[in-house]
């Protein structure tokens, strides 16, 4: 095929890949989006392979049939609810594959540059690697602590700002030697040496950070994916390449921007880690006693409301509870009763989690809000029933500028006028920080694994 | 700050700007409260238990006034009758009112008070934005004029509200029609019901034919197609087949019905003429009329504002002192609003007001500021009833919350930016600029399309880059037909494990797409 023609076909691909972001802006128009985005890839390595420079295609074909079969089965099978393990588990191939690929940009015997040429496409094949290593690690480290392989609380080793910088000056000096390099074996050790750095601070920089963080780490690490994939399209001198993986990390970089922001944190201080971990509120603990309240008189109190508010956290992902809830939801509405969801930014382990779980669950998508949309509306909510959500419901994040969290913007559930918090127990969450929204006179706790709670509730109601 | 409540002059007049209850509260925001002697004793709350909330009772009204930093206020300032002065010049500079205005209606009072130095908040120029309901005493006053128009309409029609089957025969249900589904026509609408009429109602606006429905009542509607919402939530004023089709439908209403509601109005502009005199001619007699519209010249022709009258037949009631006759409630309410518009002003619990132009609620209640007439405020940025399509886009928060420090920041940012380009532009090769400049625009083009991304989609969205992303794929595909093994190995690799993304990516992200549902 025509180097014109595949150049065509890339255009067509990266605007392909535009619309695909620009579908998703709606519900009506995201599966559409994907499919754009499906055909873009489609037309992208069609082209790539029927292309003159790739003559392997017995070899291609036996590692592409098998990789699709993989993802397929691991896409159908995957529940809901582990979404953030898959998605961080397939951010960490996007990371090895940009190091390989900057590997074998750097040995292939066929590219010869000079002068600055050469300088240039080393530094490109250096900052891909670092980034694909970073990714890599981080990526692993992500998916171990959602899926509990790992510790979820962060890891603080002594000294650890100090690995970082460290980390971060010998990248420098042995790119420098990298650069410097006479021969292509002599530059392989400094490369090699980085890379290993890379992969370390990537694992540390991901254990450092604790589990409530996880929706900036992973739209942080999507982002990084991103750049890795540029990165390889300036080694590679492909514009597709570049195209794509600047839009995948800008998007990244927003999310993550957003989440932070959702959160009141620096996007910095995420970084460095350790929150929830320089210990409780100087403010003295709200001595109270917690009101417990059974299934069946929570189902009363939900029949006799007119307006309801649910608001699931991360719990109700962990219980699998999204289907009982959604069965309370459609009876409660069958009785007349208006029933909204209310959804924390970073509520769950992932941007937009909640209303991936909501939505499997068949909710209807009108009646899941945003926090900015609800919470005004909570003074004329009869009941709200929170699911396993703790810190993103904590007014102390209001009241008290003591808090760890001060500052936060939460779902202001405590200005209805009954709430009820399904809880396992009294623990804190996972900012560490006591909740005085258990001990107030308007809220009642159900304890219990929320999904059991959750299901005697439905049972109470029918 | 000491706040300060007179008694109201206006004759008729019961209410009284706060309560007992509401005392307390103001007193927790840093403020200091007096009550002036018996000015909540119309609304049946004495002195006593004023001072028992913590609240003084000065029984002089100029040393109140004097003595007090914030004023609060039911009615607008009008003369004294036993000073003989208006009670606008008991107020000096600095000083602030919180009241009804209606600067539209009463633009004199607004440029004294204006020439007096003060700052007024009126409380009928609250915003209709969902953040300022709270103190949107215009509702909580409807709120109350629809209940009482009811409890009137009760009291002049001569027979039951419900319909009842009893040894003594079957008596039908009364018929309400309620014109315009505010607050007021849904209060209305409520209580009507609740005593067991059938209740009709009528509105030009059509958005709020769920309201109406969800209150049990019957939604009627002129079969025709116009817009009818106006800025804010209030209605404006239709065109004339509109109008006339409008007529004719009330027309055959009023020949059915046995109780006529009116309670429509357009902001500052006289009350539209509804119910004709022919109309309440072919009413059945015995049946009432209810104008909520009266103080504005009325909805019925035959109306007298302040009185009640029997025209054909027909009581026809014209008070405009409804909410003042249900002063107990009406004053709690008021009251209520006044202490939320109090905290709004007092962030800091400081007992010291702070009227900040920069938030657009108390921008726009704010009618004078230190003198200074600020009436008419600019538009309301969002409509009270959002509709789809208006909804207010996600604010670039970057950019809205850094403000002019900010600027500098992004400037010198720039600065350095253009300058470490044409650093790199000055070394590097033609053919890596091309790249570059594709990179750059790229990023910009993500940045504008993922910030309309709706919350809800951010899963899916992160799922589909992530499949997205496995374009790298193409580099290791180039790097296949290597001479090396070593190279191809690794692309090897690279292919299978970009490939499980590929495909992973998109067949989760089109599973779960699949799952939202409206």
């Amino acid at each position: 095929m025509d180097q014109g023609i595949i150049t065509a076909a890339y255009i067509v691909a990266a605007v392909l890949f535009i619309f695909s972001l620009g579908g998703l802006s709606h519900q009506e128009t995201a599966r559409r989006g994907n499919l754009f985005g499906i055909a873009g890839m489609a037309i992208a390595v069609g082209a790539t392979i029927l292309g003159d420079r790739v003559d392997n295609h017995i070899l291609v074909i036996a590692l592409m049939v098998p990789g699709a079969v993989i993802g397929a089965v691991v896409a159908t099978r995957v529940q809901m609810t582990q979404m953030p393990q898959l998605v961080a588990m397939m951010h960490s191939f996007v990371g090895l594959a940009a190091v390989l690929i900057g590997y074998g940009s750097y040995v292939d015997p066929g590219a010869a540059y000079t002068g600055v040429e050469k300088t240039i496409h080393d530094v490109e094949i250096y900052l891909g690697i670092l980034i694909g290593a970073v990714t890599f690690t981080g990526s692993i480290a992500a998916f171990g602590k959602l899926q509990a392989i790992l510790n979820p609380a962060p890891l603080l080793l002594p000294g650890r700002h100090l690995m970082n910088l460290a980390g971060g000056i010998a990248c420098i000096f042995l790119g420098y030697l990298f650069l410097g390099a006479e021969s292509t074996m002599g530059g392989l050790l400094p490369l090699i040496l980085m890379t290993v750095i890379a992969l370390l601070f990537g694992l540390h920089m991901v254990m450092a950070i604790g589990g409530a963080d996880m929706p900036v780490v992973i739209s942080m690490l999507n982002s990084y994916s991103g750049w890795a994939a540029a990165a390889a399209g300036f080694m590679l001198s492909n514009d597709l390449l570049i195209v794509t993986g600047a839009l995948v990390g800008s998007s990244g970089a927003i999310l993550s921007y957003i989440m932070c922001r959702a959160m009141n944190r620096n996007f910095v201080s995420v970084i460095l880690g350790g929150f929830g971990s320089t210990g409780v509120s100087a403010s003295d603990s709200e001595a109270g006693e917690a009101q417990s309240i059974t299934a069946e008189e929570t189902a009363e109190l939900l029949s006799d409301a007119s307006e309801v508010v649910i608001t699931p956290g991360y719990g109700m992902a962990v219980a699998h509870a999204q289907h009982a809830v959604s069965q309370i939801t459609e009876l409660l509405r069958g009785k007349g009763i208006k029933v909204r969801f209310g959804i924390h930014p970073v509520a769950g382990r992932m941007p937009g989690h909640m209303n991936v779980l909501l939505a499997e669950a068949k909710v209807p998508y009108d009646i899941v809000l945003e926090m900015d949309e609800i919470n005004d509306d909570f003074e004329n909510t009869d009941a709200v029933l929170v699911i396993g959500a703790n810190d993103t419901v904590n007014p102390a994040a209001n009241d008290d500028p003591g808090s760890p969290i001060a500052g936060m913007p939460i779902l202001e559930v405590h200005k209805a006028r009954n709430v009820i918090v399904l809880k396992r127990s009294m623990a804190s969450g996972y900012a560490g920080v006591d909740n005085p929204l258990f001990y107030r006179d308007n809220t009642r706790m159900l304890f219990g694994d929320a999904k059991a709670s959750v299901e005697d509730i439905l049972a109470a109601l029918r | 700050m000491q706040i300060g409540v007179p008694c109201e002059v206006e004759p008729g007049e019961n209410r009284v700007a706060t309560t007992p209850a509401v005392v307390g509260d103001l007193i927790k925001l840093g403020y200091s409260v007096v009550v002036e002697q018996g000015a909540g004793a119309a609304a049946s709350f004495n002195d006593d238990d004023y001072r028992a909330a913590g609240a003084a009772v000065e029984p002089d009204t100029r040393a109140l006034w004097s003595g007090s930093d914030i004023i609060l206020k039911v009615r607008a300032p009008a003369r004294h009758p036993d000073l003989g002065l208006d009670e606008s010049e008991l107020l000096t500079a600095g000083k602030i009112l919180v009241s009804f205005i209606w600067p539209a209606q009463n633009e004199a009072l607004v440029s004294r008070l204006a020439d007096r130095g003060v700052t007024v908040c009126a409380m009928d120029s609250v915003p209709r934005i969902s953040r300022a309901q709270k103190l949107d005493a215009l509702s909580s006053m409807s709120n109350v004029a629809g209940y009482r128009a009811v409890i009137e309409a009760a009291g002049h029609f001569g027979r039951f509200f419900t319909g009842q089957v009893t040894a003594a025969g079957k008596v039908p249900p009364a018929k309400v029609l309620v014109i315009g589904a505010g607050v007021a026509g849904l209060a209305a609408i409520g209580a009507a019901g609740s005593l067991g009429a059938v209740v009709r109602a009528f509105d030009t606006r059509p958005e709020v034919k769920e309201q109406v429905e969800s209150m049990g009542a019957e939604f009627l509607e002129v079969d025709m197609e116009e817009e009818a919402s106006g800025t804010g939530g209030y209605a404006k004023e239709m065109s004339k087949e509109f109008i006339e089709a409008e007529m004719a439908l009330f027309q055959q209403q009023a020949e059915e019905v046995d109780i006529i509601i009116t309670t429509a109005l357009i902001p500052g502009k006289p009350a539209p003429k509804l119910i004709t005199t022919p109309m309440v001619e072919s009413m059945k007699p015995g049946s009432v009329v209810v104008d909520l519209a009266a103080e504005q010249g009325g909805n019925c022709e035959l109306t007298e504002p302040g009185e009640v009258v029997v025209r054909h037949g027909v009581t026809i009631i014209g008070y405009t002192d409804l909410v003042s006759r249900l002063a107990a409630q009406s004053s709690q309410l008021y009251a209520t609003n006044l202490r939320h518009l109090l905290s709004e002003l007092t962030p800091e619990k400081d007992g010291k007001a702070n009227v900040d132009m920069e938030d657009e609620v108390i921008r726009g209640l704010t009618v004078v500021k230190d003198g200074e007439i600020t009436w008419p405020p600019p538009p309301p940025k969002l409509s009270a009833q959002p509709k789809p399509a208006a909804k207010p886009a996600p604010a670039k928060p970057a950019e809205a919350e850094t403000g002019k420090r900010g600027a500098w920041g992004s400037l010198v940012l720039l600065a350095v930016g253009a300058a470490a380009i044409l650093a790199l532009g000055s070394v590097a090769p033609p053919a890596f600029m091309k790249h570059f400049t594709v990179f750059i625009l790229a990023i910009f083009v993500g940045y504008q399309v993922i910030w309309s991304v709706t919350s809800a989609l951010h899963t899916p969205l992160m799922s589909v880059t992530n499949a997205i992303s496995s374009i790298v794929i193409l580099g290791a595909l180039l790097q296949v037909g290597s001479g090396s093994g070593l190279v191809v190995a690794m692309a090897a690799i690279a292919i299978l494990i970009t490939s499980i993304n590929m495909f992973g990516g998109f067949l989760v992200t089109q599973r779960m797409l699949k799952m939202f549902r409206k």
